[in-house]
């Protein structure tokens, strides 16, 4: 970590005092001083940040932090599930973001100093920054659904951090009769990846029809509105008879559960599950909220050009934590938004403007390993948040040939080894 | 050497370190960065999706336009390539243009 410095602000203030503005930004950059950034998360968000930040102006001294030193990726995690995928393949380092002399601390933040500039690490150091970047994903909300706690997720997975708990899902599912029922609970939103739940409702579909074909799967869900759903439920008539799928105007809002009866528990019915996978109601990760840049909503208000937090200056937010208007809680979401938030941090902390961004969202959902479907949008900021362009955008056509859904299937693949590769190759 | 020929190779210079300038992340137009959440900027990436660094920037932006209006199909192309102005194209398409393949 560096020595004690005096800050671009600080040296500003005092500079101010005595001389003249128009000589200010020289001295400062004699002394090398291009800035401090801590990045806090290092997923698809906050590794490509910091990254980006390194390449975008070399002169900025950008420090990530991260709790664990393997990052596991969720998006096709649901693979892992139904045993068409090893975690392995899932799990990434951070030893090349040495190639962009990103530094990297493994130990997790526990204190953010929003006016004294600083964050504080759990092994005790503190380091102070010009520009901090949050990118720290999701939380579930462990008072979110009654009788769901930390305890009762070993017993009902989530599922919803790719690692061990994947591994859980995958192992309970295995170890069930075939004729068992499978029970799936999806949340309301706004909650990460958006048509995570569909996706894995047809892959255990798939891995039942071929594995257990006497089992059914339930969706209890808490919405009646569900990302790409047209193209979910028409591949599910065709492809899977035994998934019933409960909207939540047909009772499909579990309301508690019942760990002990393995029981999911909606207005109406109570369902008894073999194995029960309980997507929870989420929030942002717990730095954003210590770092006070989330609002009510669990999640974080920013603005849309340069994704600074609404609630603390010079704190940005990117990825699942942050509210960024049409664009979804998303992997490649993260990935874009880290990129422009990346150059937005360059241009401020060397005194610049930010410019407009354009931003791009491409999210592949599998209903069978060779039937891929996605959604796909252009963003740009617009009247105060992100918004889609107009006339850009959509989901695949919902009447298609075969080899158009095997296309989308490659693509999918193809799209996870390209990110992996640029966030962590 | 005459004053001219000063001035000449003056411009050559300024006009390629202007181009190196031009060719990095700091420069990238707005949208560009996020094409290589799918079009991978290094060999490394097992993908049939096809890199853009290096390729013809006319190139680019006629396949964009074709995606566009629809006479080159696609999968999802057609849907984000309707997310993009003309100009906004050809800044990408230059800007990649300009990046070592």
């Amino acid at each position: 970590m560096t020595a004690k410095r005096t800050s671009r602000r600080d040296f500003l203030k005092t500079a101010v005092a005595g001389a003249s503005a128009a000589v200010l930004p020289l001295p400062a950059i004699a002394q090398g001083a291009g800035g401090r950034v801590v990045v806090v998360g290092g997923g698809f968000g906050g590794a490509t940040c910091a990254r980006f930040i390194r390449r975008i102006d070399p002169r900025i001294a950008v420090t990530l932090v991260e709790a664990s030193p393997t990052f596991t990726a969720c998006p096709f995690s649901n693979l892992v599930i139904v045993g068409l995928r090893d975690l392995k393949a899932q799990e990434f380092g951070y030893d090349k973001l040495a190639t962009d002399q990103v530094t990297v601390q493994i130990s997790p933040a526990t204190a953010i100093d929003a006016q004294g500039r600083s964050v504080t690490l759990g092994n005790g150091t503190r380091f102070p920054y010009d520009r901090l970047v949050l990118s720290p994903g999701i939380d579930i909300r462990w008072d979110g659904l009654p009788g769901y706690t930390e305890a009762a997720a070993e017993r009902m997975p989530h599922a919803w951090k790719a690692g061990e708990q994947t591994l859980l899902l995958r192992r309970q599912l295995e170890a069930m009769e075939d004729g068992g029922t499978v029970v799936i609970s999806a949340p309301a939103n706004p909650f990460r990846c958006p048509p995570g739940p569909y996706e894995r409702a047809s892959l255990i579909a798939y891995y039942l029809k071929t594995k257990k074909p006497k089992s059914k799967l339930i969706v209890l869900d808490a919405k009646d509105a569900f990302s790409k759903q047209g193209l979910f439920q028409s591949a599910w008539k065709a492809l899977y008879p035994n998934l019933e799928w409960v909207s939540l105007s047909t009772g499909g809002k579990v309301t508690s559960v019942d760990v002990g009866a393995m029981t999911l528990v909606t207005d109406f019915a109570r369902y008894k599950a073999d194995v029960a996978n309980v997507i929870p109601p989420q929030k942002a990760a717990r730095i954003a909220e210590i770092a006070g840049a989330a609002d009510r909503t669990g999640w974080c208000p920013i603005d849309p050009a340069t994704f600074e937090s609404k609630l603390q200056p010079n704190i940005h937010v990117i990825g699942d934590a942050s509210i960024a208007g049409a664009m979804p809680k998303s992997a490649f979401s993260a990935n874009a938004q880290a990129k422009v938030c990346a150059a937005a941090v360059a241009k401020l902390v060397a005194g610049g403007k930010p410019d407009d961004p354009k931003l791009i969202n491409t999210c592949y959902s599998l209903v069978a390993p060779d039937y891929g479907i996605s959604v796909a949008g252009v963003y740009r900021p617009a009247d105060g948040q992100i918004k889609d362009v107009e006339g850009s955008g959509g989901v695949s056509p919902l009447n298609a040939p075969t080899s158009t859904r095997a296309a989308e299937a490659t693509f999918a693949n193809g799209w996870f080894s390209t990110i992996t590769q640029e966030v962590f190759g | 050497m005459n004053a001219t020929r000063i001035v000449t190779a003056a411009a050559l210079v300024l006009a390629l370190i202007d181009y190196a300038a031009a060719a990095g992340p700091a420069d990238a137009p707005p949208g560009a960065l996020a094409c290589s959440g799918c079009h991978a900027a290094t060999k490394a990436a097992n993908t049939t999706v096809p890199r853009l660094d290096g390729r013809n920037p006319a190139d680019i932006v006629t396949a964009m336009q074709a995606f566009k209006s629809g006479q080159l199909p696609s999968t999802v192309m057609d849907r984000i390539a309707k997310g993009f102005s003309d100009d906004e194209v050809k800044a990408i398409a230059a800007w990649y243009g300009a990046q070592k393949d």
